[in-house]
């Protein structure tokens, strides 16, 4: 009975990642590793607290939902917001059982304060150009064959939105920006990825600098390019059980499934990459 | 006649239908209990709420006239306007204050300080134009907004209430001098007031409101001695019988009989004057021709005399030296006798 | 005024909850000055891009001052001494930024003022003009936000102000401007000064809306408060810093304007 709930749940949540093809087959896979890993131990109590970077939201719900249906007397609670944010709120005490970044620095501050240790990289994320639907810069890229160059998508009239560099999908924008020589092209300098996506999708930025997971879940509300260096600036997603936990094991049970195929599988297709 | 006026204005429970005419130079009062619709009235004389019917004529020019649609704003009416609270205007110096009418009229600056000082003078307030309204007296308040008023030689003079803000000393002096420049005044002027010594002392001609109507129109005087309501008749202290004459007898519609000096036939009036009232407690010997028993309801003591309200066949009002009424040890309920001489009651038709 | 002092003059139930109150709004400032890093205070005021930002939000939050006062104060006057139908509904609708949250807020001004916007959108066809990301949309961002503490302080000032003053300004042959001008205003000044202040603060702090429509770019349309909140991102102790330089400069801002402006407050009613 609890396999067949695990394998409900591990349907739903594919079909909230917005893929239905490949999902006959890599359900299978996943309630297999989940009841395998997370419900070996089979009754987590209590609560367990995550701490997580935005831009893990929908794949970090789905998750726990999952959890939640292996081990119902577990309830899993969020607080997802911009990773420096978080990492300000654990130095100053707050009570949390793991802590996911949206970029190493960030976890490194955790892990030199003693909270963190051993964190894992469970996830890459890389920069798309993403634009509104109608596309009113006409963007589009050359002819020629392969990935485009940055500076052959950004004419120079163009208004574009990135992440103010404190943030980390904004020292990203950075790196490809001054590879491309594109260092004076952006506009403005939003607080966070959710805010130049919105601009985007307003149509008020002809394009702006996103992760390939906004683009993904954005779904028909931009359209996005990929640009060869991208690949220059990739981030890195850790993530941690915290050293003061008070839920431990639940907070093991957590990580575990991030990491099992069945979780990797969801973040895949939310369009993080494996690490 | 330089302000004539019929206005009408129906609003809640008040029905103001009143008519007047008021002559160059000429000062009428319209004295009436509060909620009568004096203010109301004055409001639709200074254009600042709109009649419902009737017309405002001012030297011959319609300041309203509700059937062809005129309305004068009251900005574009020559008027000066003095409240009961002086409502100077705080942010402004005294001086600006009086200066305020000549300024939206565009006179200049020069002009107009010599003309506010000019007027600040004659009200008495000579070298307080600098001034703030917060320093002033209420007696100084009052005669600045006076000055205010007449500053601009305006055909129309409103004063509704200005003496009533006044302690009773202030009131007196103010009230004198006031009288002083109504008569220096050229235009029409209507005073709202519901006391009867404002009327009395600063008007030519007195109209009584009650309950939106004019129930008594005639000089001071004859108002004084002549009330024709109980209202009026209370304000000015007299007791009102109304009978009916018979040769020298008045037939009080009350009961009772009133003999007089005159002869008087048909509905009248019959009034007495405190003062002509006299008390004992036993029936007094002699023959005056009026002598009624009366039961004492309520004394009020009044400088070196006590009023005496009494009940009765005959209810009266009589004044008593304090020293009589002690030595008579009246109390309330106290039963008296109460005589008044014939030659002593006015009569007058109804 | 003749009443027998004793003591503060304050009973204690008032005095209690009262000191409460202060201790609850003046201790975190206490904390971001006990806590900052004060050796670090130098470096930081010199960094690249912060009188930058003072400037523009000590300018940005001027203008839209007096843009609110422009349109707030006879708005106000509609609100409190017309007759027209609806005006309750139009007293909601004028509050509603400041129930808004500013983030919605800036939302709203793109499909208004954005270029894809039901005005923006015919301001960029015609006129070739965008509003969003320029210092423009950071001024309209403020007024957006930051007006209606000013209509509502002044609309109170108005409803408290004796009427009667204008009804003898009418008869002294004040038409209704005249009246407005050289009675209403100066009557109801010390409202409309306080209701200036508190709308000059409120636009001075605001981040939401101005992040959102107006974005943040260094020297165009970044304010002390988008400064600080980036910074909090990257090192929260410049971000303390940065916070009480704001601090300070609206502070003495107010006290300077407080004896010029605001002194005259106190002239007694008749």
């Amino acid at each position: 009975m609890k396999g067949r709930a695990a394998a409900v749940a591990a349907v739903a949540l594919l079909a909230l990642a917005g893929c239905a093809g490949p999902a006959a087959s890599s359900s299978d896979t996943a309630t297999g590793s989940s009841s395998a890993e997370s419900s070996g131990s089979g009754k987590l109590t209590g609560t367990v607290t995550v701490f997580a970077a935005a831009s893990l939201t929908d794949v970090f719900t789905a998750l726990g939902d999952q959890l939640m249906a292996d081990n119902p007397d577990l309830e899993v609670r969020f607080n997802f917001a911009g990773s420096s944010a978080l990492a300000t709120q654990l130095t100053q005490g707050a009570p949390a059982d793991v802590f996911a970044s949206a970029d190493e620095a960030q976890m490194a501050k955790e892990k030199d304060a003693g909270l963190a240790v051993d964190p894992t990289v469970f996830a890459q994320n890389s920069l798309m150009l993403a634009v509104p639907p109608g596309n009113p810069a006409r963007i589009a890229p050359p002819q020629a064959a392969g990935i485009p160059g940055l500076a052959d998508l950004v004419p120079a009239d163009l208004t574009l939105a990135v992440c103010a560099p404190e943030v980390p999908c904004g020292a990203a924008a950075a790196k490809v920006l001054d590879s491309a020589g594109l260092n004076g092209a952006p506009d403005t300098y939003e607080d966070d990825v959710r805010a130049v996506l919105t601009k985007v999708e307003l149509g008020e930025v002809d394009a702006g600098l996103v992760y390939v997971s906004d683009v993904h879940a954005a779904g028909d509300k931009v359209l996005a390019f990929a640009f060869r260096e991208s690949s220059l600036a990739v981030n890195r997603y850790p993530l941690s059980v915290l050293t003061d936990a008070p839920n431990p094991a639940a907070a093991r049970a957590f990580v575990d499934l991030v990491l099992s195929d069945a979780g990797q599988q969801v973040l895949r297709h939310a369009g993080f990459q494996e690490p | 006649m330089s302000l004539s006026a019929r206005v009408l204005v129906r609003r809640g429970s008040l029905a103001l239908d009143v008519e007047m005419d008021v002559a160059d130079g000429e000062v009428l009062a319209v004295l009436g209990p509060n909620g009568a619709g004096k203010s109301t009235l004055l409001r639709v004389l200074a254009g600042l709420l709109p009649a419902d019917g009737g017309r405002v004529t001012v030297d011959g020019h319609p300041w309203d006239d509700v059937r062809t649609r005129t309305h004068l704003p009251a900005h574009r009416r020559s008027q000066g306007v003095v409240f009961q609270d002086a409502l100077l205007f705080p942010h402004l110096t005294v001086g600006e204050n009086v200066a305020f009418g000549l300024r939206t009229r565009g006179m200049r600056k020069a002009a107009r300080v010599e003309a506010a000082a000019g007027w600040l003078a004659r009200v008495g307030l000579a070298g307080l134009a600098d001034q703030r309204p917060g320093q002033l007296s209420g007696g100084q308040a009052q005669r600045a907004a006076l000055a205010r008023a007449l500053v601009g030689d305006p055909a129309l003079l409103l004063l509704d209430e200005p003496l009533s803000a006044l302690d009773a000393r202030t009131r007196l002096t103010v009230r004198a001098e006031l009288r002083r420049h109504l008569a220096e005044f050229a235009g029409s002027t209507v005073l709202v007031t519901h006391d009867p010594v404002d009327a009395m002392a600063l008007a030519d001609r007195v109209v009584v409101v009650e309950n939106g109507r004019v129930v008594q129109a005639g000089t001071p005087a004859e108002v004084n001695r002549r009330p024709r309501t109980d209202y009026v008749a209370r304000l000015v202290g007299l007791s009102l019988l109304p009978g009916t004459g018979t040769g020298r007898i008045v037939r009080l519609d009350s009961g009772g009989e009133v003999a007089v000096a005159e002869e008087a036939a048909g509905r009248v009036f019959a009034a007495v004057r405190p003062e002509s009232v006299a008390l004992y407690l036993a029936r007094p010997d002699g023959s005056p021709r009026n002598v009624w028993p009366a039961t004492l309801v309520g004394a009020t003591p009044h400088g070196a005399t006590v009023r005496c309200e009494l009940a009765g066949e005959v209810p009266l009002v009589a004044d008593v030296t304090a020293t009589a009424f002690a030595e008579l040890g009246l109390v309330p309920g106290a039963p008296v006798w109460a005589t008044v001489k014939a030659s002593e009651v006015a009569v007058y038709a109804r | 005024m003749t009443r027998p002092r004793e003591g503060t003059g304050i009973p204690t139930p008032l005095l209690v909850p009262a000191g409460l109150g202060i201790a609850f709004l003046v201790l975190p400032v206490v904390g971001l000055l006990v806590r900052a890093p004060w050796s670090d205070l130098a470096p930081q005021l010199t960094a690249p891009g912060v009188g930058d930002a003072l400037r523009l939000s000590l300018l940005s939050a001027t203008v839209a001052t007096l843009l609110s006062l422009l349109m707030g104060v006879p708005l106000a006057w509609v609100l409190a001494r017309s007759r027209i139908r609806g005006r309750s509904v139009l007293r909601a609708l004028v509050t509603v930024p400041l129930v808004l949250p500013p983030v919605v807020g800036g939302v709203a001004l793109f499909l208004v003022l954005g270029r894809q916007g039901l005005l923006g959108r015919w301001l960029f066809e015609q006129f070739d003009i965008t509003i969003p990301f320029t210092t423009t949309a950071v001024v309209i961002a403020e007024t957006f936000v930051a007006m209606p503490f000013l209509v509502i302080s002044v609309e109170g000032a108005l409803r408290a102000a004796d009427a009667r003053f204008e009804d003898v300004a009418a008869t002294l042959g004040a038409d209704r401007w005249t009246t407005f001008r050289r009675v209403t205003l100066p009557l109801v000044a010390p409202g409309v000064a306080a209701g200036a202040v508190l709308c000059w603060a409120r636009a001075l702090g605001e981040f939401g809306a101005t992040i959102t429509f107006a974005g943040n770019f260094p020297g165009t349309t970044q304010t002390m408060p988008l400064a600080v909140y980036l910074a909090l991102q990257r090192d929260p102790e410049a971000a303390l810093v940065l916070s009480l330089v704001l601090l300070a400069v609206s502070l003495a801002t107010l006290l300077l304007l407080r004896d010029r402006w605001l002194g005259r407050s106190g002239a007694p009613v008749a």
